[in-house]
């Protein structure tokens, strides 16, 4: 008995201290205060709260759930301890700079930051304000824990949707549909204020989210409803058709800021999938990868521009042509190289690419620092490609393609021994495979799609730079490819929406951008290494046996025993 | 006729001689092993001849034609497979894609004809399929196909790697130690198949052994290496009895104690160490 309860005092303590340090971190890194004026409810919470108490939350649900078996007394000193020591790390921190002066390192202790912990409120009595918030935090989270389970994932959920609208607002009332007269009066009017959600808003977007999330979880408790096949198929068909719908209008459904959003999401889900073939399929960790994407941008940018004069569409086969020629030329020296040495050659083969085009010496052609202007837009019949809203199409049918070849790839015979040199080189080699000719391939196939995201970014911005071509860029695909799932497409579409739409969307958090993909990283490396939507592999035996008359296999030679 | 031969092969690491001037026959359609102590350089006369080193000095014909210098992916096409004493699958792959990794030489459809999976393809790639899913039953795989080739029990992925290996359709199969690992009933089994593979398939088969159980039951011949070099050869009646080899085994000395023994290498014998 003694020890069962000795061991939750001392996960709460454990817990407080964390959180207490994550808060510390969390206002030292500036959230707090630079989304103190963001409501999240007009009036009422800031996201800088949320961000703050947000640490206090989950440690305090870890200590809940770990303590399950405690009398109720118990979670709620659990609580209130995990709720107090946060506060009062944050007190004393606040208490400390008072004495010494600590700006000169934490360039975020700000006294207004400290004035909006303590809710205005002055100092000897304000030191009382974070521990009690914090406390205040950590029993409401005790209370939502005590709620049974269905009830409590849908107020959690409402509480969650609240938060996206409230941080939302402006994104949600930009978008050209809600700018038509119903839905403009109602969100401005009762949904959203002036920053943040409305109370009434609130309340109305937690109770929708909330009943949708209890009826959707009642629904999946029951059993199936066996459809036949031919339902099933009219239904899959006409699922397929709404989403090509919604997919289709979204560039003038959400209009030119999203637009934006959704062409550089798009050019990275192209070069994501380029790199999946490299690094997913193959295993080749290139780190240099943006030097495609500049290749085939800088091709179109010169032979459509004044110095060429060529139009997109006689320009698209030399700027692919000119990318996947490179994709071979770096091929065949790095192919020797193995994991380590391969990621640092092709890290210096982007560097060299960028600063070729930077550099004096092409300044005549590639314009140096400047890069080039007046690239051409595609033009098809009397439909000149000109804007964001239209190049998306062209984005979208650039992306099929790639994600069609890719597929059709991964599941043929060179799609396998790119995954077979991914496991075992030596092997993959011993079974017969020619390793130069299949890395080649997936170099070369890689560096293709690359190509075709930069002709078509050159042509979104009519100008390419060297600047946009930094190793960050190739360090970004890479990214999306790991949190997506290595090798997976699906992932990578997943990945880019995650990486690239969400930051663009949230122009807040851009400030914070790395910050975000680190600590998506780690947690993704810790909880789910395969990536949000892992790599499947076919079921090739199933397969065969529903489709063949073949009798069930009994035929054993061996069993073991 | 011999199939495989070679002479005088040698193969040095710096200053260590670890294959010294090794001749050796396999007949065709043959069982055929290679033992010795550890680090007697079997596994790296095994590298030699699939092509993974390039001997210093020696020549290795296949069917007559000389195959050294040629990289492991061409010796593969030209018949030769191998299976590893430490099992080497592709792990994340399923069994059946294992399998098809090892058509992979018989496979001819381009990288066009992949994309747009024109009937040729389509064709090839269901061929592919249903032969690799015979092989598997076969092998007593069969229902296992869809499976992680890790997640395949230890005896299993022996035998996965050994049909990896077949699906080649090889003129002759290296086998680095077959049973390491392996239980009593397992390790009969695998003696089993092996004679099946040579019986029914009539493949040529080359292995090393340290179980002197498999050894002496399927073997037709046994070469015996020691610091790199060949000491001894013969039919496995003479290898039992043969003093160079249990001196080199156990030491000077003692080959009188264990003349009388038939499975003379407790010691090595067990354990697969590498």
């Amino acid at each position: 008995m003694n020890t069962e309860t000795s061991s939750p005092w001392k996960q709460a303590l454990n817990n407080g201290l964390i959180s207490g340090v994550l808060c510390l971190l969390v206002m030292l890194v500036g959230l707090v205060e630079s989304f103190g004026d963001t409501y999240i409810i007009s009036g009422m919470i800031t996201l800088g709260e949320i961000v703050l108490l947000a640490p206090v939350v989950l440690l305090t649900y870890t200590a809940l759930r770990s303590a399950t078996n405690s009398s109720r007394r118990t979670m709620v000193g659990i609580s209130a301890i995990i709720g107090l020591i946060s506060g009062c790390i944050i007190s004393a921190f606040i208490l400390l700079c008072q004495v010494v002066d600590l700006r000169f390192m934490f360039v975020n202790a700000s006294p207004a930051l400290f004035n909006l912990l303590m809710r205005g409120v002055p100092l000897p009595l304000g030191a009382l304000i974070p521990p009690l918030q914090c406390a205040f935090a950590s029993l409401v989270t005790l209370g939502i824990y005590l709620i049974p389970s269905r009830l409590r994932a849908s107020v959690v959920q409402g509480f969650l949707w609240v938060v996206v609208f409230g941080t939302l607002r402006d994104q949600i009332l930009i978008i050209d549909l809600f700018k038509i007269q119903p839905f403009s009066f109602i969100l401005t009017r009762f949904v959203f204020a002036s920053s943040g959600l409305s109370l009434i808003g609130a309340l109305f977007v937690f109770a929708i989210s909330a009943g949708l999330a209890y009826y959707l979880r009642g629904r999946k408790n029951r059993p199936a409803v066996i459809r036949s096949a031919r339902v099933q198929k009219r239904n899959r068909i006409i699922l397929i058709a709404i989403l090509a719908l919604i997919i289709l209008s979204l560039p003038y459904a959400l209009g030119l800021f999203y637009s934006e959003i959704l062409d550089t999401t798009g050019l990275f889900i192209m070069m994501g999938l380029g790199l999946n073939i490299v690094v997913g399929f193959a295993g080749l960790l290139d780190l240099g990868y943006v030097a495609f994407y500049a290749i085939g941008a800088y091709t179109m940018g010169v032979l459509t521009s004044q110095l060429g004069g060529l139009t997109f569409w006689q320009a698209l086969p030399f700027a692919l042509v000119a990318a996947w020629l490179a994709g071979i030329i770096l091929g065949l020296p790095v192919l020797r190289m193995r994991g380590d040495y391969l990621a640092i050659v092709t890290l210096g083969f982007g560097e060299i690419v960028r600063l070729l085009a930077l550099s004096d010496w092409l300044k005549l052609y590639l314009g140096g620092a400047q890069g080039i202007q007046q690239i051409a837009q595609p033009i098809i019949g009397p439909v000149a490609f000109n804007s964001l809203q239209k190049l998306y199409y062209l984005i979208l049918i650039g992306i099929i393609i790639v994600a069609f070849v890719a597929w059709r790839l991964k599941d043929s015979h060179l799609g396998r021994s790119w995954m077979a040199i991914r496991e075992d080189e030596d092997v993959a080699q011993a079974m017969g495979i020619n390793l130069v000719l299949t890395k080649l391939l997936a170099f070369s196939t890689g560096a293709l799609f690359a190509g075709l995201a930069g002709t078509l970014g050159a042509a979104k911005l009519t100008s390419v730079y060297p600047h946009s071509m930094t190793f960050i860029v190739s360090i970004n695909v890479l990214v999306i490819i790991i949190i997506g799932g290595m090798g997976s497409i699906p992932g990578v579409f997943v990945g880019a929406l995650v990486l690239v739409g969400l930051p663009r969307l949230l122009s807040e958090f851009q400030e914070y951008q790395y910050w975000f993909f680190g600590l998506a990283l780690v947690v993704m490396m810790l909880f789910r290494p395969e990536g949000l939507w892992p790599e499947a592999r076919r079921k090739l035996e199933l397969h065969e046996a529903e489709g063949s008359i073949e009798p069930p296999i009994t035929e054993t030679v061996s069993t073991g025993q | 006729m011999a199939i495989l031969v070679a002479k005088k092969v040698t193969k040095r690491f710096g200053g260590l001689v670890a294959v010294r001037q090794v001749d050796l026959e396999v007949k065709e359609q043959s069982i055929q092993s290679i033992i010795g102590p550890n680090g007697a350089g079997k596994t790296t006369f095994f590298n030699c001849v699939t092509g993974f080193y390039n001997p210093e000095e020696g020549d290795i014909l296949l069917e007559g034609k000389p195959i050294n210098g040629l990289s492991t992916d061409r010796v593969a096409k030209r018949g030769i497979s191998r299976t590893y004493q430490n099992i080497r699958l592709f792990k994340n792959m399923t069994v059946v894609e294992n399998i098809l990794v090892g058509m992979h030489p018989h496979l001819r459809s381009s990288i066009l004809g992949a994309i747009f999976r024109n009937s040729g393809t389509r064709k090839e790639e269901a061929e592919a399929l249903e032969e690799s899913l015979r092989l598997l039953r076969f092998m007593g795989l069969g229902g296992t196909g869809d499976l992680f080739a890790k997640n395949l029990p230890y005896g299993a992925q022996r035998r996965l790697e050994i049909g990896r290996a077949l699906a080649s359709k090889p003129k002759m199969l290296l086998l680095d130690e077959p049973t390491a690992g392996m239980n009593p009933s397992e390790t009969h089994e695998t003696m089993l198949l092996i004679r099946r593979l040579r019986d029914e398939l009539g493949i040529t088969i080359l292995l090393i052994e340290h179980q002197m159980r498999v050894v002496m039951g399927i073997s037709e011949l046994i070469t015996v290496l020691d610091y790199g070099a060949k000491i001894a050869e013969g039919l496995p009646a003479e290898i039992q009895r043969n003093a160079t080899v249990i001196e080199a085994y156990l030491g000077r000395g003692s080959a009188e104690g264990i003349m009388a023994s038939t499975t003379p290498s407790q010691p090595s014998g067990t354990a697969s160490s590498a």
